[in-house]
C-alpha cells in the first residue's frame, strides 16, 4: 500500500532523511517511532506529496508520489502535526469546507466519521479555535476521512493531548483500521508504539529498526536490571561510574540499568550499590519495553 | 463550480467574522474621504503678508485695499521698516513680505511703470509659487483697472490688445477637493485590494491550514480566485461608498458613466490582488508581506500622480510610470469623474492594464505552489 524505496532529503547541510525503505501492506496499522528531529515529518510531508524527496522512490497504492500527487491527494488522508483547520469556521463549517473541496458531501461518506463525529457534534456550531485539545484533534481527523481515503496518515496525533483522550484517540484508529483503511502513524511516545501491528524505530533521518514491537523486544536478549534507592540522583550517579555497567537511564521510578556481562544478577547490583551506602535500596530483573530497546539502539548507532 | 462558491462562501464568513476588518471595511473610506481629501489640498486661504508700504500714496493705499479684500491674503502686520518685515519674515511669522517702495505714486503717474517688491518664504515650492500666481494675479488685474481709469481717453486706447481670459474646464472653480477626491479614492482602492489579499492568503502559511488545504485535489486557480474575488468586491463596495461620500460631501460631480468606472476599477483591481497574492506566496510571515507591500505602495502611489502632476516627472519616471497600475486608474478616476471620458478615450489605459492584470495574476497563479521543494 505504501512503499517507500531508499528516500534521502537534505536541508540545506542538514540530512533529514537518509535512504529510508520500508513497506506498509494494505489494512496495517504502521507506526513511525523516535524523537523530535528524527525525520517523521520530512517522511509523512514527501509521502503526502507536500515534499519532493531528493533521492529514492515511494508510491502509495501504487501511485508515484511526485508523479502522480494529483491522483494521490484524492485517495490520502491527511493530518498534520499542527491544528490545521480553520480557527475562525466553526465544527460544521470546516467539514462542510473540506467535504466540499474533495468533490463531496457530507452525507455520502457520514457513515465512516460517524463514531468520531458523534463526539463533538453538540458542538458543531462552536468555532474550531475555541474547541480542547482533544476535540480540535476529533475534528481534524473527521476531516481528514470525509473523502473515504483509502490510507490515513496521521503526523504526531497524539502530542499535546491529555492520556484519555489519547487513549481514546488509538481506540478510534483500530477501529478505521478493521474498516481496512491503512494507517501510517508517527508518534514520539514510545507506549504507543506496542498499539501498532508495526513500527519502524528512526534516529537521525534513518531506521534503525522494522517488526512488530513484540518481535523487536523478543529479538533484544540482554539482560536489564531496575532499580530505585531513597537517592535517586545519586543512585544514577553511581551506577554510570560503576566498570561492570554499559548503560543506565531513569524510567519514572526507576533506573533502568543494561550490566556489561548479560550474566550479571540482580544482587551483584544490589550488593554493589550497598557498599556505595545507598538505603531502601531495591533492585529486580525485569523484562525490557521497547523503550529500552530504544534506547539501546540509539547507543548503539552512537 | 460549486468548490468555488464554497471557497467564496468560506472566505466572506471568515473575513465578516474578523473582528478588525468590518470597521475597517467602513471607517477606512470615511476617514480618507473626510480628513485626507481636506487636509491634501492646495486651496490658498489667508496666507500671512506682511506689508512695507513706504509709499503711503492713495494708489498704494488701493493696491493694498485689493490684498485686504482677496480671501488668499491676511495683512499680519505693517512696518515703514524693511527690518522689521525681515524679522518678522525670519521668524516664520509673515509667510509672505511684499515692499511698495516710495515713489510708486509718482513712477507710476510720470513713467508708466512702478515696481513692488516681494519676498516669499519658498521652503514649500508648491506654495510658494501659489502665492506668487496669486499676488500676480492681483496685481495684473489692478494695473488694467488704473490703465482702464486713467487712460480712459480714446486717443490713449491702444488699438491692438491681446485680452487673455482664463475658464478652467472639467473643474471650472478649481476646487481641489474635486481633484484630491478621485485620487485618495483610488489609493484606498489599492490599500483595500494589495494589503488584504495578501495577507489573508499569507495568513493560511502562518496558521498552518495552507498545509491541509495543499493536500486536497483544489486547484491552483479555484485557490487564488478564492482569495481574489471577496476582496475585490469589498474593494469596489469601498469605491462605491467613498463616491457617495464625496458626492454628499463634495458635492463632486460625477460626469462619466458609473458602470465604466466600476468595470475599470475591477480590472485595476485583478493587477493589484494579483500583486498582493504574488507578494504573500513568497512570502511566509504576514510582516514580510506588510513591508512588501508597503514598499510597492508607497512607489506606486507617490509616481502614480496624485500629488504631482506626472508630466512634470522626469522623463525616466514617465517611462517607468508605464507598469504603475496605479498611474492608469489615477488617470482613469480623474478623467471619468470629472471630464466624462468614454470607453474610447481611455483604450490605452484599459490596455496597460489588462497587460498588468494578466501578468500580475499570472505570477501570482504561477508561483503559488501545493508543494514545497
Amino acid at each position: 500500500m505504501i512503499k517507500v524505496e531508499s528516500i534521502s532529503k537534505s536541508y540545506q547541510a542538514t540530512k533529514a532523511l537518509n535512504r529510508i525503505s520500508f513497506e506498509v501492506t494494505q489494512g496495517e496499522l504502521f507506526g513511525l517511532i523516535g524523537p523530535d528531529g528524527a525525520g517523521k515529518t520530512s517522511l509523512m510531508r514527501i509521502l503526502m506529496t507536500l515534499l519532493v524527496p531528493d533521492e529514492g522512490k515511494a508510491s502509495m497504492s501504487g501511485l508515484d508520489v511526485v508523479r502522480d500527487y494529483k491522483q494521490i491527494r484524492q485517495l490520502v488522508g491527511y493530518m498534520p502535526g499542527r491544528f490545521s483547520l480553520y480557527q475562525d469556521l466553526s465544527v460544521e463549517e470546516n467539514l462542510e469546507f473540506f467535504a466540499t473541496v474533495f468533490g463531496i458531501t457530507i452525507a455520502e461518506n457520514y457513515e465512516l466519521i460517524k463514531d468520531i463525529y458523534v463526539q463533538i457534534e453538540p458542538f458543531k456550531k462552536r468555532l474550531a479555535g475555541k474547541l480542547s485539545g482533544g476535540m480540535k484533534q476529533k475534528l481534524a481527523l473527521s476531516c481528514a476521512l470525509i473523502h473515504k481515503p483509502e490510507i490515513l496518515v496521521l503526523d504526531e496525533p497524539t502530542t499535546g493531548v491529555d492520556a484519555v483522550s489519547r487513549k481514546e484517540f488509538w481506540e478510534m484508529l483500530k477501529k478505521l483500521q478493521q474498516q481496512g483503511i491503512t494507517i501510517l502513524v508517527s508518534t514520539p511516545y514510545m507506549d504507543e508504539a506496542s498499539l501498532c501491528d508495526r513500527v519502524a524505530l528512526m534516529q537521525k533521518g534513518e531506521v534503525m529498526e522494522i517488526d512488530s514491537p513484540a518481535r523487536i523486544v523478543e529479538n533484544y536478549t540482554r539482560t536489564l536490571l531496575a532499580a530505585r534507592s531513597d537517592n535517586m540522583n545519586r543512585l544514577i550517579q553511581d551506577v554510570r561510574n560503576w566498570d561492570e555497567v554499559e548503560s543506565a537511564y531513569a524510567f519514572g521510578q526507576f533506573i533502568h540499568v543494561t550490566p556489561k556481562r548479560n550474566e550479571m544478577e540482580a544482587v551483584e547490583l544490589e550488593k554493589f550499590l550497598m557498599t556505595q551506602k545507598h538505603e531502601k535500596l531495591q533492585v529486580n530483573e525485569i523484562s525490557p519495553g521497547i523503550e529500552d530497546v530504544f534506547m539501546a539502539l540509539m547507543k548503539e548507532k552512537e | 463550480m460549486r468548490t468555488i462558491r464554497y471557497i467564496l462562501q468560506k472566505e466572506f464568513i471568515q473575513v465578516f467574522r474578523n473582528k478588525t476588518m468590518l470597521p475597517m471595511i467602513f471607517v477606512l473610506p470615511l476617514v480618507q474621504m473626510l480628513i485626507l481629501v481636506f487636509a491634501a489640498t492646495y486651496d490658498l486661504r489667508n496666507v500671512d503678508l506682511y506689508l512695507v508700504n513706504q509709499d503711503q500714496s492713495a494708489t498704494s493705499r488701493e493696491l493694498v485695499g485689493k490684498f485686504e479684500a482677496s480671501p488668499f491674503f491676511r495683512i499680519y502686520d505693517a512696518s515703514f521698516d524693511l527690518k522689521d518685515a525681515e524679522s518678522s519674515f525670519k521668524k516664520e511669522e509673515a509667510e509672505f513680505v511684499m515692499i511698495i517702495p516710495p515713489g510708486f505714486e509718482r513712477d507710476l503717474v510720470r513713467e508708466d511703470e512702478a515696481k513692488v517688491e516681494l519676498l516669499i518664504n519658498a521652503i514649500d515650492g508648491n506654495k510658494a509659487s501659489l502665492i506668487y500666481s496669486y499676488t500676480l494675479g492681483i496685481l495684473s488685474r489692478y494695473n488694467k483697472e488704473v490703465i482702464a481709469e486713467w487712460k480712459s481717453l480714446p486717443e490713449f486706447n491702444p488699438p491692438h490688445r491681446i485680452e487673455v481670459k482664463d475658464s478652467y474646464w472639467f473643474n471650472p472653480e478649481l476646487d481641489y477637493k474635486w481633484y484630491m477626491a478621485p485620487g485618495i479614492l483610488a489609493i484606498l482602492v489599492t490599500i483595500i485590494g494589495m494589503f488584504l489579499s495578501g495577507m489573508n492568503l499569507v495568513r493560511e502559511k502562518e496558521i498552518g491550514t495552507i498545509e491541509q488545504l495543499n493536500v486536497t485535489p483544489i486547484k491552483k486557480y479555484q485557490f487564488i480566485l478564492g482569495k481574489l474575488l471577496p476582496f475585490l468586491v469589498i474593494a469596489l463596495f469601498d469605491l462605491a461608498f467613498g463616491l457617495i461620500i464625496a458626492r454628499l460631501v463634495f458635492d463632486l460631480p460625477i460626469v462619466g458613466s458609473l458602470p465604466l468606472l466600476f468595470g475599470f476599477a475591477a480590472l485595476y483591481l485583478v493587477g493589484v490582488l494579483g500583486l498582493g497574492l504574488f507578494i504573500s506566496t513568497v512570502t511566509e510571515t504576514q510582516q514580510q508581506v506588510m513591508f512588501i507591500t508597503f514598499f510597492f505602495m508607497m512607489i506606486f502611489i507617490l509616481m502614480g500622480g496624485i500629488f504631482t502632476p506626472v508630466e512634470s516627472m522626469p522623463e525616466w519616471a514617465q517611462w517607468l510610470d508605464r507598469i504603475n497600475p496605479i498611474y492608469y486608474f489615477m488617470r482613469i478616476m480623474r478623467m471619468v469623474v470629472l471630464k466624462g471620458s468614454g470607453f474610447f478615450d481611455l483604450w490605452e489605459e484599459f490596455a496597460s492594464l489588462t497587460v498588468i492584470g494578466t501578468v500580475f495574476l499570472g505570477l501570482a497563479i504561477w508561483r503559488y505552489r501545493k508543494t514545497a521543494s
